[in-house]
């Protein structure tokens, strides 16, 4: 048994420009395990997920993050990929001249990327620049394609639902099950994720273990995804967290 | 004295409008000469390197080849039906003095680089695609300045007469132990009604080689141009400005520049004359400077109604030092056309560089992706084959960012 959590954060303080946005997040996900992050507009969720990529305009003032026991709070973002840590963007730039299949390879030289394209009904897409002209779906597609080919061992999606017609959902709920191992026996698993999700169409094709709900910069109730899911829906954020969570 | 000799000799001292001024006289005029070669893989190991790096593949099916080595043609030949390719000076003797095009698109006395190469025995290629012939594989050229500190003086003449279709690719090149050398290259096109040509110019130089091409372009009704230059290793400099007439109806030319400069100074640029009505012509640069520097000048001139001209010039500068010059110019001289530049001078976007390393790829690696993406430039125009191999060139170069 391992003692570490695959990912640890401490007691997480990061400001961006200057105005603290994370204020003391505490969150342990273990090997296996799929969390969802919900909280309205503003909370706090992009940047969490940006800050453990290791994006540079997120700065951490205080706290730390442990990913597989090793302290990678300053490590440059290339070196948490190498490590296992991936992440799909919710508006990831268009680059002028790379095609997305090349992309894929560079993601992991041993990637076939038809085979990745097609497993998200998109090699069609092989031969375009990468993002260039893309819909809203399409990006999720893309983003999701490149993460199959690099295989982290913990993923982090940012609304991989939005802007997804209901088909395309099941596609990309499937990949995010083989992502996270939801496809192989439970005591087999190893790899791990995070999704952001503000309407939970997605809760439907996935299967997730625990939810957190983020209001101002920290964590104010975790627990069931059902459950907070159905409570958010019925009585907002506000009565969400009244209601469930005394502490 | 001929009438051209005289007006060359009047421009000896003539200093050119753009670009350093050279000494010509700094540089020697006696080129050893060399023995003419019957088959091509008889080509010397590090003429048909030197020409690889030009992307000038000696290996593969060819439509035909011309290559020069210093001052002497040591291969001319056409393997294409109804493609002629000579050396310029077996086709002066044999059509009488190439009267109709000798000097008739750059003038003879433009500066004192014309009039340098005027006034010294020619040597260059004459490429003629006869009326409806066409190109299969690209005809490929290569200059080959191989003697130290030699000044390389070139005259090329294309013609592609009515209905033909020509592709032409012409590596311009040092070996890696020339450092010094001057190369003057004077070429002249003439694309007749309805012909197509594609001409694509590489330069690899030394670093301290001066380059002065001299080109004039004359477009007939119908008329199509792919015009691509690239330059992607340092010369100590280099100024080109060709100019483009297109003056029958219908006639359309696209230019396209890639340029990436770690030392030296690059002045290129071009300048197009629309001068019939439904001509069309665009320009696209994109430049790098990793310490170098870059100007780019683009001159669109339209003369009609119903004509239209674009012109567009991004540039990255990759390192503290480096400069990227963007001079476009639009010169309307009536109602009734529609002429646009667009231009760019600035930095790797964090945003793509972040992407990448998200990925796993390092800074380094990241900016050599998004520089490659940036400088394959997507060229219309040009046969499967060729495009291929010009991506290959530009994946080949070690292409580093700024840190």
């Amino acid at each position: 048994m391992e003692v570490f959590g695959l990912l640890e954060i401490e007691d997480l303080h990061v400001s961006i420009g200057g105005r603290m946005v994370l204020k003391g997040i505490n969150l342990k996900i273990d090997r296996g395990e799929n969390h969802a992050l919900f909280g309205p507009n503003g909370c706090g969720k992009t940047t969490l997920l940006n800050t453990i990529a290791g994006v540079p305009r997120y700065v951490v003032e205080s706290g730390r993050i442990l990913f597989k026991g090793k302290d990678i709070t300053h490590l440059p973002m290339d070196e948490r990929a190498r490590m296992g840590i991936g992440i799909a963007f919710q508006s990831p730039p268009a680059i002028r001249g790379l095609k997305l299949k090349d992309l894929i390879k560079l993601c992991n030289p041993e990637a076939k990327p038809e085979k990745v394209l097609m497993e998200m009904n998109f090699l069609e897409f092989a031969d375009r620049e990468v993002n260039r002209g893309f819909s809203g779906g399409e990006i999720k597609r893309s983003e999701m394609a490149q993460l199959l080919a690099q295989r982290p061992e913990l993923v982090m999606l940012d609304e991989p639902d939005s802007g997804v017609d209901l088909e395309n959902i099941k596609l990309i709920g499937r990949a995010i099950n083989k992502l996270t191992e939801k496809d192989t026996k439970p005591s087999k698993r190893t790899r791990s994720g995070i999704i952001i999700t503000h309407f939970g169409h997605i809760l439907d094709y996935i299967s997730v273990d625990k939810a957190h709900v983020m209001m101002e910069g920290t964590i104010v109730c975790t627990g069931s995804p059902r459950e907070i899911l159905e409570q958010i829906k019925t009585r907002g954020y506000e009565g969400c967290v009244r209601c469930l969570c005394p502490t | 004295m001929s009438d051209i000799a005289e007006r060359a000799k009047k421009a000896l001292g003539k200093k050119a409008t753009y670009g350093p001024d050279v000494d010509l006289e700094k540089y020697d005029v006696e080129a050893k000469p060399h023995e003419e070669i019957q088959r091509l893989e008889e080509v010397p190991e590090d003429v048909r390197k030197a020409a690889l790096n030009v992307g000038v593949s000696l290996e593969k099916e060819v439509g035909g080849a011309y290559i020069q080595m210093d001052q002497t043609p040591v291969v001319a030949r056409s393997s294409t039906e109804g493609i002629e390719v000579l050396d310029i000076a077996t086709a002066l003797k044999k059509y009488d003095g190439l009267k109709d095009y000798w000097w008739k698109l750059v003038p003879v006395d433009q500066d004192k680089y014309t009039a340098d190469v005027a006034l010294h025995p020619p040597a260059g290629y004459f490429l003629r695609a006869k009326s409806g012939a066409k190109t299969i594989f690209p005809l490929k050229s290569c200059l080959y300045l191989g003697q130290t500190n030699l000044n390389q003086r070139v005259h090329n003449i294309i013609i592609a007469e009515e209905g033909s279709e020509l592709h032409v690719i012409t590596g311009c090149t040092t070996p890696s132990h020339v450092q010094k050398g001057l190369h003057i290259g004077v070429s002249e096109f003439f694309i007749k009604k309805g012909a197509h040509v594609s001409f694509t110019m590489i330069h690899s130089w030394g670093r301290e080689v001066d380059v002065r091409p001299r080109t004039g372009i004359y477009m007939e009704e119908g008329a199509t141009l792919s015009n691509n230059y690239i330059c992607l290793t340092p010369a100590k400099t280099l100024q080109t400005y060709p100019k483009a007439i297109l003056d029958g109806p219908g006639a359309v030319a696209s230019f396209n520049t890639v340029l990436y400069a770690k030392e030296g100074h690059l002045d290129t640029g071009s300048e197009i004359v629309l001068r019939a009505p439904r001509c069309s012509a665009d320009s696209i640069t994109r430049a790098v400077s990793v310490g170098g520097e870059i100007i780019t000048r683009g001159k669109m001139v339209g003369e009609v109604p119903d004509v239209k001209a674009h012109l567009e010039c991004v540039g990255l500068i990759l390192s503290e030092k480096g400069r990227i010059d963007s001079i476009p110019e639009l010169d309307g001289r009536c109602g009734g056309l529609d002429m646009s530049h667009e231009a760019a001078v600035g930095k790797i976007s964090e945003l793509e560089l972040e992407y990448l390393m998200a990925r796993g790829l390092t800074k380094d690696q990241a900016t050599g992706v998004i520089v490659r993406g940036f400088l394959d430039v997507e060229i219309k125009g040009l046969p499967e084959s060729l495009r291929d191999e010009l991506r290959k060139i530009t994946q080949l170069q070690e292409l580093h960012g700024g840190s």
